[in-house]
Parts: structure tokens; C-alpha cells; sequence
């Protein structure tokens, strides 16, 4: 066998195999919107993703997915105000500052964090965080917008800190050194060298982790309150869209429209999770090509 | 208190140094007086301590985990090695430039006006003069003058040196270093840098490690060759290039080793 024919042997293999999950992923969107069409059948688009009432299973039904979607938002949001800054923090610190022993301890424990079941996260906000919260600030209930984003935020902190530090160890030594030989100090090089040249990648690691946080399932069924209504406060409860599907698919029949509804929701959070790599994506490109020559 | 000395003539004294990277002795017992306002030039075979030498000039050698220094190293009288001094403020008025072009990934102004920046200076005509003015002397003006927001990064490695030269000048510093500058130049540019090296000593001192031997003959006043980290031979570049204390001295120049 030729060196060519062995090399487009290999080639071949590797594009069956990447082919394959590009088609397996796309049997999973098409079905996932054949199962959501027949909802527009019964309420206009409009209807659906801007109604304010999700009353899936009343008599007769509506279907507006609004609240869960400002639900799923605000839960999102806030988790990311607390987590990027401890995360993108975090990394600096153990990239940059951390001596290295310290760094031997912080890293195991942030991954350690992020291989941590988002049950486990859950649980630990409905029997800790929930009473605690609900005695402290005097609440009807402890699980609420305030706990979810909390507990979200500690499944978004080793997401962004681990990306972001990559991003950071990145930066080529010489940028450092130039900064140095120039009279910058520790804190100007960190501030003015690193950060910029990394800030394509921390920015990733910013939207990847609201991609996670915005996906997350587990955590927000247990510790959101599950009201589907528009929240007046960070004390209410709320309804995001991956909760909403985790407890309703169980008790919906095959085929009914409130079945339809609920991948009705999985399509729209499907386009958000997209809208987030997409623009993860944009910024990772931009930056890379023109050696983020603005920053 | 910073313990001080006077060496009539020189900007820099180098006294009985000794430099470790952890166990491995890389420089040994350097005693060395460089003289202001003149190039000295550092030539010796690949691995026998120029770099770590020119490094540990502007304390950069501290950036290195597990080195150490013995001796002292004074600037201006005053010993940087002593606690009290910051290698901060030594390195603004030490400048240097790098073997491998290493500018920022930022637009040409801004690799200019980095330094500058850090020291306060913020007035908008003064940056564009000091812009102006570095990147002429640096003979890159012409190149540059239409794209200076665009990415240093999409320069040739040629004018990308330049721009580091003209980064180090904006600084104004007392003392350029320059380890290799040309190394990655084709001969036009090294003949501009060399020729640019002539004008700035008039104003600064330049201490260059090379390892084209006519290049140290032309640019430098005084020349010192190194072998295994020790200092072999100091003298007057004429005197080094014609007629060499040391048999080991002329044997390197003339490439019969090294
Ligand atoms: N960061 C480092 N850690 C450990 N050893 C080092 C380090 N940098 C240099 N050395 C060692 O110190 C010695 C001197 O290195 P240096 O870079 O000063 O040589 P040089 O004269 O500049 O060589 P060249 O002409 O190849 O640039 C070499 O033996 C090298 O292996
Ligand atoms: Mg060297």
C-alpha cells in the first residue's frame, strides 16, 4: 500500500467518523422540531414565546412560555454576575500570582468543583442554602431566583476559570517579558499584556459558562420554586425553561399538545445554547486573526 | 541604605558577579566597567552567557524562578541588587531589546505609547510627537506612518524590530540593551539598525551582544568575549579586532573556534 492511499484511508475514516456525529446531531434537531411544529398549530409563535400564561394543562390551555423564558434569563444573568468574576479572578490568581504550591491545591479543587453532580449542587440548595435563606430574609420560600443563580453559579465558576486560565497560560512569555523590560510592574503586565491578549478566550469562557448555566436542568427543578410567573423580586420563585420540561414530560401524554409545548421549549432553548456558542465562536475568531490589534 | 561607589567614566560596574540558574553556574566572577555614552559589544560562542549577562543588567534574570545572584552590579554608583532598590524603576531607565521581535498584539501606536503610558505621560500631542520620533529614529516612519492602528503583529519580523527598537527609545532610557537585534534582520535593515546604533550613542549607552564579528568591529567601542561564562578578554574593539591580548581572544574572531 502506497504512503497516498494509506493517508486517504485514514482521511476517509476520520470523515466517516466526524460525519457521523454531525448527522446524529442532526436527526436530534429535526425531530426535536417535528415535535414542536404542531404547537404552532395551536398557538401563533407570537402567542407562545411572548404569553404570559403557562397554564399548560388547564381547560382551556395556554401556552405561553414567556415567564420560564425570563425565568430561564434571569436565572442565567445573575448566576453569570456572580461567577465571572470570581472565576476570571480565580484564574489569574492561579495563573499568574498563585506561587506554586497554592496553585498544586487550587486547581484540583475548582475541577473538582466542576465534576461535582449538579444533584449533589441541587440538594445541597434545597436542605442548606433554602432554609437558611427563607429564615434569614424572613421568605415564604428559600428556593427562589437568589438560591438557583448561587447554585448556578458554582457549576459556571470552573467552567470560566478553567477556560480563562488556559486562555491566560496562553499568552506568550515574550508579551510578559517585553511588559517587564519596560518598566511595567506585576499588576500594569497583568492588567495591560495578559488580560487583553487573553480576553478572546476568557470571553469564551464567559459565554460557555452561561451556556452551562442557561442548559443546566437539575439544579434549577430543585432549587427555583418552579413558579411559572414573571418574578417581581430576587426572593421569587421561577419556572426556567429546562425545569419546566424535565416535570412536565413525565406527566404529559404522547402526542397531546401540551407534549408539542414542551418541544416547543426545547427549541427555543436550543437556538439560545446556539446564539451563545455562535457569538463564543465569533469573538474566539476576531481576535485570533487580528492579534486583537485594538485592545 | 543603598550602598553606593563611584566609577569615574562608566554607567554601569559589574563586580565579581557570579549568576546561578538553581545549581548550574552560568556566569563566573564578572568584573566588568561600562563605559557611558559608548556601545560595548558581548560576542562569544552560543551558550556561553551573553544573554544571562545583558539580563542581568536590567533585572530581568529576576523573572526567572531559583536564580541567584553574587556580587554587585552597580548603576550610577548604586548597587541594583540591593534590597532597597526596585528593579521597577531600574528597567525604565534600562532599556532592552529582544533577540526575537516580541512586540505586543496591539496596534503599532500602542506597543509605542505602552511604556510611556505606565509612567503617566497621557497628553495626546506628546504621544503623537513621541511616536513620531522613536519610530524615525528607528528608521520604520515611512514604513508605518499610514498604518499605525493597525496590529504590530502583521509587520515582517524585520520592522517588527524596529518597532521594539523605537518601544525601548520611547522610554528614554540611560542604557539600551540589545541582545542579537539583527539576528533576525536581512542586511538592509541590520545595516539601518547599525547605523541607527551609531546616532544613539551620542545620547545613550548600548551594550549589544552579537554574533556577527564585523558587526561588533563596526558598531562597538569596546568588546568583550566571553567563553563558559567567564569574561576572557576586555578591551578596545580596535584593539580586540587587530591585535588581541589572547591567542583564545583571536582564535574566536578569525573562526578558528567557537
Ligand atoms: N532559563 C534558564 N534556565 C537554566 N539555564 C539557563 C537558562 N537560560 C540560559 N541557561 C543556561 O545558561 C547558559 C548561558 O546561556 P545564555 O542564554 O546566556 O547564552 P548566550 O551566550 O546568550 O548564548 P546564545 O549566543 O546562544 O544566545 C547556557 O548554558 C544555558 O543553557
Ligand atoms: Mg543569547
Amino acid at each position: 500500500m502506497t504512503r497516498t492511499t494509506k493517508e486517504k484511508i485514514i482521511k476517509a475514516v476520520f470523515f466517516v467518523i466526524a460525519a457521523t456525529s454531525v448527522i446524529i446531531l442532526g436527526m436530534i434537531v429535526i425531530s426535536l422540531f417535528r415535535e414542536a411544529v404542531p404547537i404552532f398549530r395551536v398557538a401563533s409563535i407570537k402567542d407562545f414565546i411572548f404569553g404570559n400564561e403557562w397554564y399548560p394543562t388547564y381547560d382551556p390551555p395556554s401556552f405561553g412560555i414567556w415567564p420560564l423564558i425570563v425565568g430561564s434569563l434571569i436565572v442565567t444573568l445573575c448566576s453569570t454576575v456572580i461567577a465571572v468574576p470570581i472565576g476570571v479572578l480565580s484564574a489569574i490568581y492561579i495563573s499568574e500570582l498563585a506561587n506554586p504550591f497554592l496553585k498544586e491545591i487550587l486547581k484540583p479543587i475548582i475541577e473538582l468543583l466542576a465534576g461535582l453532580p449538579s444533584v449533589v449542587l441541587g440538594f445541597f440548595g434545597m436542605v442548606v442554602l433554602a432554609p437558611w435563606l427563607q429564615e434569614t430574609f424572613d421568605l415564604p420560600t428559600g428556593l427562589n431566583i437568589v438560591n438557583a443563580s448561587l447554585m448556578l453559579s458554582l457549576m459556571a465558576i470552573p467552567t470560566i476559570s478553567s477556560i480563562s486560565e488556559d486562555a491566560l497560560y496562553a499568552v506568550p512569555q515574550e508579551f510578559k517579558e517585553a511588559s517587564y523590560a519596560l518598566g511595567a510592574t506585576k499588576y500594569e503586565t497583568i492588567v495591560r499584556v495578559i488580560v487583553p491578549a487573553a480576553l478572546s478566550g476568557i470571553s469564551t469562557a464567559v459565554i460557555l459558562g452561561m451556556a452551562r448555566a442557561i442548559g443546566e436542568t437539575m439544579v434549577v427543578l430543585m432549587v427555583a420554586g418552579g413558579a411559572a410567573a414573571i418574578p417581581d423580586s430576587l426572593f421569587d420563585s421561577v419556572r426556567p425553561m429546562p425545569a419546566s420540561i424535565a416535570a412536565e414530560m413525565g406527566e404529559t401524554p404522547f402526542g397531546s399538545n401540551h407534549y408539542h409545548a414542551l418541544f416547543g421549549i426545547a427549541v427555543v432553548l436550543f437556538f439560545l445554547t446556539l446564539a451563545f456558542n455562535l457569538v463564543a465562536d465569533y469573538i474566539a475568531n476576531k481576535y485570533k486573526q487580528t492579534g486583537s490589534a485594538t485592545l | 541604605m543603598v550602598d553606593k561607589l563611584n566609577h569615574d567614566g562608566s554607567i554601569i560596574a559589574v563586580e565579581h558577579v557570579n549568576f546561578f540558574y538553581g545549581t548550574f553556574k552560568a556566569l563566573t566572577d564578572i568584573h566588568m566597567l561600562f563605559k557611558k555614552n559608548a556601545v560595548t559589544a558581548l560576542i562569544g560562542p552560543s551558550g556561553c552567557g551573553k544573554s544571562t549577562l545583558l539580563r542581568l543588567l536590567n533585572r530581568m534574570n529576576d523573572l526567572i524562578d531559583g536564580t541567584r545572584v553574587e556580587g554587585r552590579v552597580y548603576f550610577e554608583g548604586l548597587n541594583m541588587y540591593d534590597p532597597n532598590i526596585d528593579p521597577v524603576e531600574i528597567r525604565k531607565k534600562i532599556g532592552m531589546v529582544f533577540q526575537k521581535p516580541n512586540p505586543f498584539p496591539k496596534s503599532i501606536y500602542n506597543n509605542i505609547v505602552y511604556g510611556p503610558k505606565l509612567t503617566g505621560m497621557n497628553n495626546k500631542n506628546d504621544l503623537n510627537a513621541l511616536v513620531e520620533k522613536t519610530l524615525k529614529q528607528s528608521v520604520l516612519w515611512d514604513e508605518v506612518k499610514d498604518i499605525l492602528d493597525q496590529s504590530a503583529l502583521r509587520l515582517s519580523g524585520g520592522q517588527q524590530q524596529r518597532l521594539c527598537i523605537a518601544r525601548a527609545l520611547a522610554m528614554n532610557p540611560d542604557v539600551l540593551l540589545m541582545d542579537e537585534p539583527t539576528s533576525a534582520l536581512d542586511p538592509i535593515s541590520t545595516a539601518k539598525i547599525e547605523e541607527l546604533i551609531d546616532e544613539l550613542k551620542t545620547d545613550y549607552t548600548i551594550i549589544i551582544v552579537t554574533h556577527n564579528m564585523q558587526q561588533a568591529a563596526r558598531v562597538s567601542d569596546e568588546t568583550g568575549f566571553f567563553y563558559l561564562g567567564k569574561l576572557i578578554e576586555y578591551n578596545e574593539t580596535k584593539k580586540i579586532f587587530t591585535k588581541p591580548d589572547l591567542k583564545q581572544t583571536e582564535d574566536y574572531i578569525t573562526g578558528r573556534f567557537g
